[in-house]
């Protein structure tokens, strides 16, 4: 509780430093300041202290699952605004805006993190993606922004009607909203209570962009501004799959024998999608939104499973996922040249920056001695421990051998190509040490996933 | 009346409006119908929140079983119109760069 309060009074503290702080550099320091705010406030309340102490009549009940989700949000946030915080001001003049926006946004976040009505899902929801649709837009002049933002809403607004539409109808069959009230156990489903279920599997889809709901993805993150796409990407993913789970879990858990072939078929469809066409990008930021496609093929795995290692697996994901793929984007930011090509030769321009962009990449391919193996190891273990869909494991382990490839054509690009093409020298020394730091929390989760898992029995 | 006539007619409008969003090109006929699709949601919540309300009446007198889905229209009504409010300003800011809301016509201008 105190993560959705504190959000929304920072978001609004923002738009008044806007008006009555002047320097930008300050404006970043103020948001920086609010989101440790935050990862404070939200470690207290996970070890027993409540500041604001609300009965919220059963709407809302985060659990220590949710709230150590909530601090990993936090804290990819906190690296996304100490590594792109300052090139906030190149997209537009309003940069304290644009945090007070993902301040907002993080509120969304800690609702669907501790959502126990649909109506408290459905408001997180809309808070999470409102936002958005403006960020996608801000760069209002370039039309490739504009068309982001035009496509993500159309599409944002769409998806919010058909889980309307699916909540209810769950309403109409079962008289309840509580999640805990939905969740009835096997046997034949009322039409109704099925057709919600599938409605809400298809909007959930939607904003997690699993295949075949994911057309609206690449376009979006490809014309967003940058530093933008790179919040999209992560955070926002990362809470919207724990909004899948959650749901899935505690409302549809016990009628999983109903819907979990429909699952491993959008699993399986956006794994292959996701990593096949990423295959063909001629740009990194392109290549980069087809690859969250792929990496949402590998967190559904988490919600196939339901069980105790894919929630883990899910937490260790979002974490290594969201703080590689920022890494990556904070580079990719500051390029000239968004192909391959502009990569050429940075490792001996910038071999610190070519190092921390190396292992961000090696993390989301899955490479042993990085975060990511044991994501993906965690997931697929979830999946095998399911006993159901032995094939879905095979497949996911192919689909991370072709991510391999197109990771590691930047690699090849930044350090086996002869030439000096694109590359900027506008690395400060305050950026190269955030990014090494947080490639060095990728290696030390990499050797130890224990200690972020340990915290889940808190 | 009963319910069924409310699931077909929310049905009905909200059918309509998938068609909408999917055939059409105008961004604000586009968005007329995601609107179209919000509303059906909304008249079956009502219904819906009627019957539960009625059944629940039977047994007792005092009871507000069912009330809650006509406070949820509410809230529908009011991200309804955030979105709106964001919405329209996108199709603005569209509409000053290309002088068109073609949906399609930003596809044609990329490449």
């Amino acid at each position: 509780m105190n993560a959705i309060i504190l959000t929304a009074i920072w978001g609004v503290v923002m738009m008044y430093v806007g008006v009555f702080v002047h320097r930008r550099k300050a404006r970043v320091y103020m948001a920086i300041a609010g989101i440790l705010l935050l990862l404070i406030t939200n470690w207290l309340e996970l070890v027993g202290l409540t500041l604001f102490p609300i009965d919220s009549k059963g709407m809302l009940e985060p659990g220590n699952f949710g709230l150590l989700f909530n601090e990993v949000t936090f804290f990819s946030t906190l690296i996304y605004f100490l590594l792109s915080g300052h090139d906030f001001e190149d997209v537009g003049g309003n940069t304290s805006d644009y945090f007070a926006l993902i301040f907002f946004v993080l509120c969304g976040i800690s609702i669907v993190t501790a959502f126990k009505t649909l109506l408290m899902l459905f408001l997180g929801i809309e808070i999470i993606s409102i936002p958005l649709y403006i960020l996608a837009g801000s760069d209002k002049r370039n039309l490739k922004s504009n068309e982001a933002a035009l496509k993500y809403f159309l599409m944002g607004a769409f998806s919010t009607g058909l889980m309307l539409m699916g909540i209810t109808l769950l309403y109409g069959s079962s008289g309840t909203f509580q999640v805990d009230g939905l969740n009835m156990g096997l046997g034949k489903l009322p039409p109704m209570i099925a057709i919600g279920l599938v409605l809400m599997m298809i909007s959930m889809a939607f904003k997690v962009s699993a295949a075949p709901f994911h057309f609206w993805t690449p376009d979006v993150y490809d014309g967003a501004p940058t530093v933008f796409t790179s919040f999209m990407a992560t955070v926002v993913k990362a809470g919207a799959f724990f909004a899948f789970l959650r749901l899935f879990d505690q409302a549809f858990g016990k009628m999983q024998d109903e819907w979990r072939m429909l699952l491993a078929i959008i699993t399986a469809a956006t794994l292959l999608i996701g990593n096949i066409t990423a295959v063909f990008q001629q740009s990194v930021k392109r290549m980069m939104a087809y690859s969250s496609i792929a990496q949402a093929g590998f967190m559904l795995l988490a919600v196939f499973a339901l069980n105790q290692t894919g929630k883990q697996g899910l937490l260790l994901y979002a974490t290594a996922y969201s703080l590689a793929t920022i890494g990556v984007f904070a580079v990719l930011t500051r390029m000239k040249d968004y192909t391959f090509e502009g990569f050429t030769g940075l490792s001996r321009q910038q071999p610190l920056v070519a190092f921390s962009l190396t292992v961000c990449l090696l993390s989301l391919a899955g490479i042993p001695l990085t975060a990511g193996f044991f994501a993906k190891y965690y997931m697929l273990l979830a999946t095998l421990r399911t006993g159901h869909m032995i094939g879905l494991v095979i497949l996911a382990v192919l689909c991370a051998a072709i991510s391999v490839y197109y990771y590691f054509r930047v690699v090849q690009a930044m350090y086996f190509r002869e030439g000096t093409a694109g590359s900027t020298s506008r690395f400060s020394d305050g950026f190269k040490a955030v990014l090494l730091a947080n490639s060095l929390i990728l290696i030390l989760l990499g050797i130890h996933p224990d200690w972020l898992l340990r915290l889940f029995n808190y | 009346m009963p319910v069924n006539y409310y699931i077909f007619l929310s049905a009905a409008l909200f059918c309509i409006g998938i068609m909408g969003v999917l055939t059409r090109r105008n961004a604000i006929v586009i968005f007329m119908c995601v609107e179209l699709m919000l509303n059906a949601v909304n008249l079956l919540l009502v219904a819906f929140s009627k019957m539960h309300h009625l059944r629940a009446l039977a047994t007792d007198a005092q009871t507000t079983v069912g009330t809650d889905a006509q406070l949820f229209v509410f809230f529908i009504m009011v991200v309804a119109a955030a979105e709106v409010s964001v919405g329209l300003a996108i199709i603005v800011m569209m509409y000053r760069n290309i002088h068109s809301v073609d949906v399609n016509f930003l596809n044609r201008l990329k490449h």
